[in-house]
């Protein structure tokens, strides 16, 4: 439906374009296979992964996560989640590069808070502006201040991923004006990153002219997280086509639906 | 030998490769990421990387995360 409409554009991230707008993570699930089958239900194509030593989150004989969501299939965005300094986050992405045979796209956060998982963005920038100098294609993790977000574009970042609301919250989009500037600044993709808590929320940022939204706990974390998964696709496919068409302006008073001439009584 | 692999002593033969390790701790032929003291080691240097005492070596590879 969407590729129909004139002013559609697939998103295109570093060149490369994707037919969802929908981005995942792969955390927090029961086990691999509700990874597998959630991340197919979601429809998405970019996958977010952290980097751990070998001796966390694997027992020996167990599959790897990227067997199961393979490099051939998705497009694997290695996160620098847990990262506190900008040195600790380019370390990370360094190993994540070497161990994804050279692929360069990466999620970048540099967190400062335990409390709020708030971005560092004074590290972010500085991560940010290392990390494009060596090589990396950028999708930054910030806050929702429009002047961080045109710095962080300014350095070379690829996407800006701007938080709904603290990472994990469920709260949904908490400041949507600053959203709303903040793609209207823009010249690349924005995606909302974290605070999504259910379908609603995600349609309501795609409603807005985001060019797409990435989400974990949200599936992950649903009673059923491969419905919530379908759910999400929809919800991020329905917010599209409702921001391509063109929402009526809000009123105050109603307007009547039906003709008002050709009563009959 | 003693190096420090992923924040544990390990007791190593001198001149233990990078590839001896891996194999020892039957991560041959998975998908991970190698460094020595903060320097990357790339994959193809695994047969000729030999460690030196003290290394603090990683092991990192790819997880659940959002």
């Amino acid at each position: 439906m969407e590729t129909q409409l004139k002013d559609s554009k697939p998103l295109t991230i570093a060149g490369k374009v994707y037919q969802s707008r929908l981005l995942v993570g792969s955390g927090k699930y029961r086990d691999l296979e509700e990874t597998r089958q959630a991340t197919e239900a979601s429809g998405a194509e970019i996958i977010t992964v952290a980097v751990r030593r070998t001796n966390i989150g694997q027992k020996a004989g167990e599959p790897n996560l990227l067997d199961v969501i393979s490099p051939e299939r998705y497009t694997i965005l290695p996160n620098t989640a847990g990262c506190y300094s900008a040195e600790d986050a380019v370390r990370t992405c360094k190993l994540a590069r070497e161990l994804l045979d050279g692929h360069d796209l990466v999620k970048l956060e540099v967190i400062g808070d335990e409390k709020t998982l708030y971005p560092d963005v004074q590290a972010t920038l500085r991560a940010a502006e290392t990390l494009v100098k060596d090589g990396f294609k950028v999708m930054v993790y910030t806050t929702d201040d429009p002047l961080i977000a045109r710095q962080l574009e300014d350095i070379g970042c690829v996407a800006v991923m701007p938080l709904a609301a603290p990472i994990g919250s469920g709260l949904g989009i908490q400041n949507r004006y600053n959203i709303l500037t903040i793609i209207e600044n823009a010249r690349v993709p924005i995606l909302v990153d974290a605070g999504v808590g259910t379908a609603s929320d995600a349609a309501i940022a795609m409603e807005m002219g985001c060019d797409g939204v990435l989400m974990n706990t949200a599936i992950a974390g649903a009673r059923n997280p491969v419905l919530m998964a379908s759910a999400m696709k929809k919800a991020i496919e329905a917010g599209r086509e409702a921001y391509l068409a063109g929402r009526i302006p809000r009123k105050r008073y109603a307007s009547a639906s039906s003709p008002v001439d050709g009563l009959f009584f | 030998m003693k190096i420090v692999v992923n924040g544990e002593q390990r007791d190593v033969p001198a001149s233990c490769t990078a590839a001896v390790l891996l194999a020892e701790m039957n991560l041959t032929g998975k998908r991970l990421a190698l460094e020595v003291n903060e320097e990357i080691v790339p994959r193809s240097q695994f047969g000729q990387h030999t460690f030196r005492d003290g290394d603090k070596v990683e092991i990192v590879h790819a997880i659940g995360g959002g």
